[in-house]
Formats: C-alpha cells, sequence, structure tokens
C-alpha cells in the first residue's frame, strides 16, 4: 500500500522534473528564445533575488494579505451562510437556481462597479474575491450537510441539542470533508481574484506588478512573479487535500 | 404440561386480552392511550395511517418486545415513545408526565443504523452525550470507562469507529445510550444488521444491562426468537396501521440468558407469536 504510493509520488516527480527539464533545453537552445520566456532555472534565480531585494515584497504581502482575507471572510460567511440556508427549506428551494448558474456570471465584470461604489482601493478587490469564493464554499458545506445520516440526527435529539449544537457538535463535523473541497476552491478563487482585478485596474499588488512587467518586457520580474503566485496556490491546495485525505481516510472512506 | 398452560396459550383468555397491553400489575412507566400516526405526504396524494390507536402500558422495570411485520410501523411507535416524533391523536406519558414537543429526560434510544459519529474516537463517542450533561470530568471519566469494560471496548477506547466491526460499533452505541445512565431504553432493532451468533451474544449482552440498570426495556425486532429469549412480554403488532394484536408474556426468569431456547416453553411462545404474525405478514406482503 504505502510502497505503491512511494512508486506513484515518484512517478510525479519524475513527470514534472521531465517537463521542468524539456521547457529548460528548449528555452536554453533557443526553440523558445528569451525574450518569449526565459529558462525555469533563471526563473527561479530572478524570483530570489527579486524577494532578496525586497522591492516587491510589499505588492507581494498587499496581494497575499487581500487574498487572505478574502478567503477568511469566504469561508466563515460561506459557511454560515450554508448552514443557515440549509436550515430553511424555502431558502433553499429560491436559491437553487442562483448556486446553479452562479458560475456562468463573469464576476470580474463587476469590477468597475465596484471601485465606483468603494474607490479604487483594496476594497473592491477583496469584494471581488470573496464573491468568486463564497458560493463554493456555500455549494459544498451544502453538499456536505445534505449527506448526514438521519440517525444522527436522531441521537442528537435524543440528547436534547440545540440547533446551533447540532450544527457545531453534528452536522458541520461531518460535513468537514466537503467544506474542505469548498474551502480549496475558496483558496483558488481569491488569488484569482485578487490577482485578476490587480491585472484590470490597481494601484499596486503583484497582478499590478506582473501587468507592469509585461507592458516593459520586463520578464525578469513577471515570470519569477508568475511562479510565486503558482507556488502558494498549488502549496496551499496540496497542504488542504492532504488534510482531506487523512480525514477520510480516519472515517474509513479512502 | 400445567407450566405450558400457564405461559401461553392461556394468556389468550386472561383478562388482559381485549385491551391488550394494559399493565397487568406493577406500574406503569410508560402509558399510552389511543396513540394514532397518520403521516401526510408532502407532494399530496392521500394520507398514510401508519399506526394506531394504541393503548400500552410498559411496566417499571420491565423488558417488552415488539413484532411485526415490516412496514407496520414498529419504528413509527417507538420514536412516538422516545419524543422524536409527535403522535397526531393520543396521549402518552413517561413516569407520569406527558410526553410533548420533545424527548424526556432519562430516555436512551439505539437505532439499528451505525450512530456513532464517524469523526470521533470510540471514547469521545461514547462521552458524547455526557459532555452537556453538567457532571464532573471524573465522574464522566469513570462512567465512559465502566461502559467500555462492559462492553468490551476498553482496548479500543482510542480506535475510530471505522476501524471497528459492525457489532463492535452498535455496543459503541449502546454505550453512549448507558452512560447516560436511562430509566427507559428502547431498541430499534439494534441488532439488524449483524450475524446470528453476534445476535445471540449481543442479546445476552443487553438482558445482563437490563438486570443490572434495573430500566425499563422496550426491544424493537423483526425476529420472533429474538423477542421471545429476551423479553417479559411480547407485543405482536398488526400490518399497517400497526395495532396491538396480542401480548404474550414468556414467564422467563430475571437472570435468564439465551440458553432459553432449549426450553420447551420458548416454542409454545414462538409459535403463538407465529400463530398472531402469520396472517399479519401475508397481508404486509400484499396477499390475502
Amino acid at each position: 500500500m504505502t510502497r505503491a504510493r512511494h512508486r506513484i509520488a515518484l512517478l510525479r516527480i519524475a513527470v514534472l522534473a521531465v517537463a521542468v527539464g524539456l521547457l529548460e533545453a528548449l528555452c536554453r537552445t533557443g526553440v523558445i528564445d528569451n525574450f518569449t520566456m526565459p529558462p525555469p532555472s533563471r526563473i527561479v534565480r530572478d524570483l530570489l533575488a527579486i524577494l532578496a531585494s525586497g522591492a516587491l515584497i510589499p505588492a507581494i504581502l498587499k496581494t497575499l494579505g487581500n487574498a487572505a482575507i478574502a478567503f477568511v471572510l469566504a469561508v466563515s460567511v460561506g459557511v454560515t451562510a450554508a448552514v443557515c440556508i440549509h436550515a430553511i427549506r424555502g431558502l433553499r428551494e429560491a436559491l437553487d437556481p442562483l448556486f446553479a448558474t452562479y458560475y456562468a456570471i463573469p464576476v470580474l465584470a463587476f469590477y468597475p462597479l465596484l471601485i465606483i461604489l468603494f474607490g479604487l482601493g483594496d476594497v473592491p478587490q477583496i469584494a471581488i474575491a470573496f464573491m468568486l469564493g463564497v458560493v463554493a464554499v456555500i455549494v459544498n458545506t451544502l453538499n456536505g450537510l445534505d449527506r448526514v445520516p438521519r440517525v444522527l440526527l436522531k441521537t442528537a435529539r435524543i440528547g436534547r441539542m440545540t440547533p446551533l449544537e447540532i450544527a457545531l457538535q453534528v452536522t458541520l463535523p461531518y460535513a468537514v470533508p466537503y467544506i474542505l473541497t469548498g474551502v480549496r476552491l475558496a483558496i483558488a478563487y481569491s488569488l484569482i481574484g485578487i490577482v485578476g482585478s490587480e491585472f484590470i485596474m490597481s494601484k499596486g499588488g503583484m497582478g499590478f506588478e506582473i501587468a507592469f512587467a509585461y507592458m516593459n518586457f520586463d520578464n525578469a520580474t513577471m515570470y519569477p512573479l508568475i511562479l510565486l503566485i503558482l507556488v502558494v496556490s498549488i502549496t496551499a491546495n496540496m497542504l488542504l487535500a492532504a488534510w482531506e485525505r487523512a480525514l477520510l481516510a480516519r472515517r474509513g472512506l479512502r | 404440561m400445567a407450566t405450558r398452560e400457564e405461559i401461553a396459550p392461556a394468556a389468550r383468555v386472561l383478562p388482559g386480552r381485549d385491551s391488550p397491553a394494559a399493565a397487568p400489575s406493577g406500574t406503569a412507566h410508560v402509558r399510552l392511550r389511543g396513540v394514532t400516526k397518520v403521516f401526510t405526504r408532502p407532494q399530496g396524494g392521500g394520507d398514510v395511517h401508519a399506526l394506531g390507536p394504541i393503548d400500552l402500558d410498559l411496566i417499571t422495570g420491565e423488558f417488552f418486545a415488539i413484532v411485526g411485520p415490516s412496514g407496520c410501523g414498529k419504528s413509527t411507535l417507538l420514536e412516538v415513545i422516545a419524543g422524536i416524533q409527535g403522535p397526531t391523536d393520543g396521549e402518552i406519558e413517561f413516569e407520569g408526565r406527558p410526553i410533548a414537543g420533545g424527548v424526556p429526560d432519562g430516555v436512551g434510544v439505539v437505532f439499528q443504523e451505525d450512530a456513532c459519529f464517524p469523526w470521533l474516537t470510540v471514547r469521545d463517542n461514547i462521552a458524547f452525550g455526557l459532555r452537556r450533561s453538567g457532571l464532573a470530568a471524573g465522574e464522566r471519566r469513570a462512567r465512559v470507562d465502566r461502559a467500555l469494560e462492559m462492553m468490551g471496548l476498553t482496548g479500543f477506547a482510542k480506535s475510530y469507529p471505522a476501524q471497528l466491526s459492525g457489532g463492535m460499533r452498535q455496543r459503541v452505541c449502546i454505550a453512549r445510550t448507558l452512560v447516560m445512565q436511562p430509566r427507559l431504553i428502547l431498541l430499534d432493532e439494534p441488532f439488524g444488521a449483524l450475524d446470528q451468533q453476534t445476535r445471540l451474544l449481543m442479546g445476552e449482552e443487553v438482558l445482563r444491562l437490563w438486570r443490572e440498570t434495573g430500566a425499563t426495556v422496550f426491544l424493537i425486532t423483526h425476529a420472533l426468537d429474538e423477542a421471545a429469549m429476551l423479553a417479559d412480554r411480547i407485543g405482536v403488532m398488526s400490518a399497517r396501521p400497526g395495532r396491538l394484536l396480542d401480548t404474550v408474556k414468556t414467564g422467563w426468569p430475571r437472570d435468564r440468558d439465551s440458553r432459553v431456547v432449549a426450553d420447551p416453553r420458548f416454542g409454545a411462545v414462538t409459535g403463538r407469536l407465529w400463530d398472531s404474525l402469520r396472517a399479519e405478514s401475508l397481508k404486509a406482503m400484499g396477499r390475502p
């Protein structure tokens, strides 16, 4: 079992190494010219240089900080909203079509409107990221709450628990693996929301710096920042996925 | 022969027959009068008369079993007694007080389905209800330790339910009920999902707990031999709408165990139960 898992992990690392190696080779031999993309080893070196110089640290902190705020808001509001929506059958039925079509709405299109309302600051960007993430949390939390076995609810009633106690001690703990799926999406969406809106119009942040570097053919800034966003997003996602796997394994579900 | 008369067929003509389950002696721990349950289908299409009217007295400290064809409303009856569902009509009293709008204190229920919380260890599962009981931590720990020992789960306190067999998970649920020290224990086919040998042994466990706790036990089962082996009295329910057709007194001594199945009177009890149930089971299957 663990041996098989080790083999799969090795295989994945090998695939990644081959892909990066190939890219490196293509860049170094000039098939991909350095004006389009520097070799990966160069990107890593540039990234380390950027981090060491500290010049872009405020931009990085602004983006990651805003993404973190949007993420925390999306998860806390999303889980709370899901519990309320789940408790009120009529509300659930009224909102289901909205949830089903929500991601057909290009939320970023509301960005100019939000700038008019709140000014060109952090608020419209956090709002966009929050709007992108919150519904993923709601939908996945509802999915988990729907699956709570009736017998656990009956057990809670025999324990004469209040609705709040039932939510905190029975239904939400049961739903945690499903909620985590929404949480992972919320991480990705909050980064997309923040970086995307910084791209469109902003006074700073990683998205702004990437766009600025792009305009100025500054590959030594653009590619490292893209790499940094990738690393942050993928690391956070993988950590949560590992936690999710551990929870499911403990429950005998995987 | 005389003893045989005493326990089974003769009971049919005893005065209790017409008000089938009125308490012959002792005090009523639970009293049901004219209890009915009608379900309204949410999509329309008429009501379903699931239960009753039922009159029933559970005597304090007795072991009462209900048998009946599938779908006859046995579980509904249990949930009404537990206060999980309200009756459509009729009255239920527990310890002299009407059950209304919720589960009364002192009632414990074990369900057929696995009711373990999969995210909690065995110990935390058993302690679940105690957390809110206001008892001191030491007393809670002592009760959980005792329940773990009684149910043979001591070595598994730190395991998660997914690591246990079905029988052990059911023992966790029984232990969780026991630590609350209920005065009325309702068992809804708790061994339905277990194999025959495990069922017999779990039956002995329940008998032992019943003796040691002095609680009133109300067991729902579809297995006639299980009812005949465990109970002091057995109520036979009709096909839907579930009514009590007959109550049978077994007359076993209090310190019995599964070996009563070898007693000749055991056959008389199950025979009488089957006598009442056969026609109802055919009805439940849709035959005349």
